[in-house]
């Protein structure tokens, strides 16, 4: 059932891609059961309110209807109600909306009811004729407004260093505010949980997840169950970007509609419901200020923001954190608040707060370079710091002058003129700008199994999902570099919670937690192949473990190579098939290591804006990225350019549209809601510094998925900037928003 | 019409099966009585269809509500071909009928009687890959895969179209493609190349 990568062999290739190039690969909608029934949400047609009545004789006539189920006829569950629950041990509160739990509806598009059928058609005609009637309630939805209301907000973080706004002492300062909408993770599969009651009491979930064993342990606590009873299956995960950290509605309804038919139950969201069902990237409105010496040396930052969260959770991010330590300034001042709407939850997307962070603090640095008559560059390097300006910690690693150095030669920095409208050709304004990224590198525990066959074989096993960054190619590199083994001779397996505990893929973080463990695995396979060596091969039987190593599958002497025993050997006179050994990698606690531990990116683009349409066209991309020793050239190269494009959806296209006379999200289609597609896409280079961080891992990693894409806004508007001249502050940056603006 | 008593007689299962329903176990969990109303549902309307798909005829009796797309995957169990948004916006489900690109999702099964439909699943030839699956392969024109199927199928049609003279008429003609991950440049790169090869697709 797991996934089972062999590495195939041209080294650079993915070593699941056959699979994807082959249409063999297998997404969790894509596991067929038998018996299995459909599930389809009837969703809210109002904002807010409560469900006064659900008509189902209609929907229960129709061809294939098996069920409705809403919140009336909804079986209790545990983790809904644990305090009813008191003999159940494993029980924790469901976090999130507990769909079917209640008439109360909190949001357009919330489920209302799961239509039950026999096939995917029956089940999405049944869902259609399920009647629902509400009686509404006044909503709040409109951020823009209702953010100006201080009575309406939240408190959430605030943090002074030095002087509050010192910022406006300094000779030179700007002063700014930005707008970011709502931005939606859309990837292509869309979230999907096919659910099976295997008996009473043990489940079998297939589930579009970034953490298996994260999903095991909420679903479990759901439902009261112990965790190993819950196995949770994520072969594939066709993208996530962040919607996918978490569970959502269509888990619990998949599982209680399983019970409650008994039959396996396959419930996938429509792309109009992946709008507001798996969470978004909040909207968002910042204020920056910043000021600086004559001679470039900041003296203040300020940076409040506010971003929406739902009425029934808080959603949080760090927005104004690169703010406080990425550049050196004595003075720094950030505040952070939430506002509570008729929306659902926002999540981690892509870069999370740092990408909407970074976009202020980058424009502003821009246009205070542009009032210091100082290259963007040149001022960013005045007041580049070695110490991580929050924790006056050292950093564990940090090359980003390389990045500019590199970048400004990639993107032809020397034909930027300091001064807007300088260069054009023909119609079109041309324009040069760049924009800074950095986000936390971590690196948490993993648990890793590993087992080296008598045959030769390798394999290694943790409990963790790829939705597309390639970490079991990654993971295999590791593991050759460690045992000195080809890669053929290794497989990764994973996307299964039945083996060892691995992280959730977010967060920057797989490569360096799993990496790690990965490692300590090898390493130890290596040091139990010694053991086993001294013990089954007398002429080493005297030798020190110091003096042997193992490298190609033999163990021999340091001294004398040819003096050797072949793994197999050793697991042969063992009498056994293979031997393994489980290992967990600790975390890191950059305390620890008394080192800030961060990756960081410069972006660099060079644009066309038209002068009488102001359409932007981009030319060039060049994307940097200093994240540590980079195991996966291929792959790494494939995140970065992918940060790239979802920067160009964020900087151009991306926007959620609301009606607030209604609440409802008006674009909630691929064809409305715009993002990047090939013809928008120019050459993008990618560079890498590839200089190992001594701190953070045995393996110098760091990782990169969230600074692909965190300060490439603010590259676009920068580059709009020195073609117009003209400042454009809220995403999207749509050709409208360029014509309506002020040089 | 088919199908329907078959059914019935699961439904009559159905209901006796789940005359109590509990979602744990444990005493303390009240079992919730929930019959399944005794509502005899309507049969599902089906017809019969011919179709050719990968080289291989298929005499079949289909839902006429159902799309190729959802044939192909939940009825055929030919899960290559992918459902991204079932209404024509983003690309993942692009095969060929009768050799033209066509959105899988946009076309009702029972309206392609007689036609010849081709899928990713049918693009390699035994072991050995389509060129295009192959460039794809070299140049790492996917991460999550999901869009994969599509952007080959994509692909194939736009170099058989002579579509792929320069890299800007590539993109313009696969820009009915979505990659959500942003392997858009590899993917042009894979298809220049097969372009520039000459080989035979």
């Amino acid at each position: 059932m797991n996934q089972t990568i062999f590495s195939i062999n041209n080294p650079d290739e993915r070593v699941d891609g056959l699979e994807k190039v082959t249409g063999k690969a297998k997404y969790t909608a894509e596991h067929p059961l038998p018996n299995m029934a459909y599930g389809v949400f009837v969703c809210s047609t109002i904002t807010k309110g409560i469900v006064k009545n659900i008509s189902t004789d209609k929907a229960m006539a129709a061809p294939g209807a098996i069920d409705v189920l809403h919140f009336e006829n909804c079986p209790k569950v545990p983790g809904y109600q644990p305090s009813a629950f008191p003999d159940l041990k494993n029980v924790s509160e469901w976090r999130g909306l507990k769909v079917f739990a209640d008439n109360k509806v909190r949001f357009n598009g919330q489920p209302i009811a799961l239509a039950l059928a026999e096939t995917i058609e029956s089940a999405n005609e049944v869902a259609k004729l399920v009647e629902v009637s509400y009686q509404e309630e006044s909503f709040e939805t409109d951020f823009d407004k209702l953010r100006k209301d201080p009575a309406k907000l939240k408190t959430g973080s605030s943090y002074t260093r030095g002087k509050s706004q010192a910022y406006k002492e300094a000779p030179f300062y700007v002063e700014a505010e930005y707008n970011i909408p709502i931005e939606v993770h859309n990837p292509m599969e869309m979230h999907a949980t096919i659910a099976y009651w295997e008996n009473a009491d043990s489940l079998l979930l297939y589930d579009k997840t970034q953490g298996p064993k994260s999903t095991q342990m909420a679903v479990a606590r759901l439902f009261g169950l112990t965790d190993k009873n819950v196995r949770v299956i994520a072969e594939n995960v066709g993208g996530a970007y962040g919607s996918a950290l978490r569970s959502w509605a269509n888990v619990p309804a998949a599982v209680i509609a399983a019970k409650k038919i008994q039959r396996p139950v396959k419930v996938v969201l429509t792309r109009p419901q992946m709008f507001s069902l798996v969470g978004y990237r909040p909207q968002s409105w910042q204020k920056l200020g910043i000021g600086a010496d004559a001679n470039g040396n900041l003296m203040g930052i300020s940076h409040y923001a506010i971003s929406n969260t739902s009425r029934y959770e808080d959603f949080r991010e760090g927005i104004v954190d690169a703010s406080r330590f990425l550049y050196k300034c004595d003075h720094v001042d950030t505040d952070y608040k939430l506002l509570p709407l008729d929306l659902s939850t926002p999540t981690w997307m892509r870069g999370p707060g740092e990408a909407t962070g970074c976009f202020a603090l980058e424009c502003t640095l821009d246009d205070l370079a542009y009032k210091l008559k100082m290259d963007p560059i040149a001022f960013r390097v005045k007041n580049f710091t070695e110490i991580q300006q929050e924790s006056k910690l050292p950093w564990s690693a940090i090359n980003v002058k390389d990045c500019y150095e590199k970048g400004a030669e990639l993107i032809g920095w020397k034909n930027r003129k300091q001064q807007p409208k300088s260069l054009k050709d023909k119609d079109w304004y041309v324009g040069y700008g760049m924009g800074v990224g950095v986000f936390g590198a971590g690196r948490g525990t993993s648990t890793v199994r590993g087992i080296w066959h008598k045959d030769g074989r390798v394999v290694l096993e943790s409990a963790v999902s790829d939705m597309g960054a390639g970490t079991a190619t990654a993971m295999v590199k590791v593991a050759a570099a460690a045992l000195s083994l080809p890669e053929d001779k290794i497989k990764f397996m994973m996307g299964d919670s039945d083996l060892p505990p691995g992280p959730t893929q977010g967060g920057s973080t797989t490569t360096s937690t799993l990496g790690s463990g990965v490692h300590l695995a090898c390493e130890a396979l290596k040091d139990l192949m010694k053991d086993m060596a001294k013990e089954l091969h007398p002429p080493f039987k005297e030798t020190s473990k110091d003096d042997l190593i193992v490298e190609n599958s033999r163990v021999s002497l340091k001294s004398n190579k040819e003096v050797a025993i072949a793994v197999g050997d050793l697991i042969n006179k063992k009498k056994v098939d293979f031997v393994d050994v489980v290992k967990t990698s600790p975390g890191l606690n950059p305390r620890d290591i008394q080192k800030a531990t961060n990756s960081f990116s410069v972006h660099f683009v060079k644009v066309y804006v038209h002068s009488k349409t102001g359409e932007v066209q981009l030319k060039h991309v060049v994307t940097t990225g200093d994240a540590g020793k980079i195991i996966s050239p291929q792959t790494a190269r494939s995140q970065m350019l992918g940060g790239a494009v979802g920067g160009i959806g964020m900087a151009l296209t991306e926007e959620v549209k609301i009606d607030h006379s209604t609440g409802k999200i008006q674009n909630a289609t691929l064809g409305s809601y715009q993002v990047p597609r090939h013809n928008m896409i120019p050459h993008i280079d990618v560079w890498f510094t590839d200089k190992p961080d001594p701190y953070i891992n045995a393996i110098g990693a760091k990782g990169l998925g969230e600074i692909a894409i965190i300060g490439f806004a603010a590259a676009v508007s920068n580059a709009v900037f020195n073609a117009t001249g003209k400042r454009l502050r809220d995403l999207p940056i749509t050709k409208e928003k360029i014509l309506a603006a002020k040089a | 019409m088919m199908n329907c008593y078959q059914m019935n007689s699961r439904r009559g299962f159905i209901r006796k099966a789940v005359g109590l329903t509990a979602l744990t176990v444990g005493s303390s969990i009240l079992a919730t009585a929930h019959p399944i109303d005794a509502f005899v549902p309507a049969p599902i309307p089906k017809q019969k269809l011919t179709l050719e798909i990968n080289g291989k005829q298929m005499d079949l009796m289909v839902d006429i509500r159902s799309t190729v797309l959802d044939l192909l995957r939940e009825q055929l169990g030919m899960t290559g071909t992918k459902k991204g948004c079932a209404m024509g916006d983003c690309g993942a489900c692009m095969i060929h009928i009768n050799g033209n690109r066509t959105n899988a999702c946009l076309s009702l099964a029972v309206y392609n009687e007689g036609n010849k439909i081709t899928t990713i699943e049918g693009l390699a030839k035994g072991e050995e890959l389509h060129p295009m699956q192959a460039a794809f392969l070299k140049h790492d024109s996917f991460q999550c895969g999901y869009c994969t199927s599509g952007q080959i199928m994509s692909a194939v049609a736009c170099l058989k179209e002579g579509k792929a003279k320069n890299r800007e008429e590539i993109k313009d003609y696969m820009k009915r493609n979505i990659c959500r991950c942003g392997s858009y440049q590899n993917i042009v790169d894979a298809i220049e190349e097969v372009q520039k090869s000459g080989a035979k697709i």
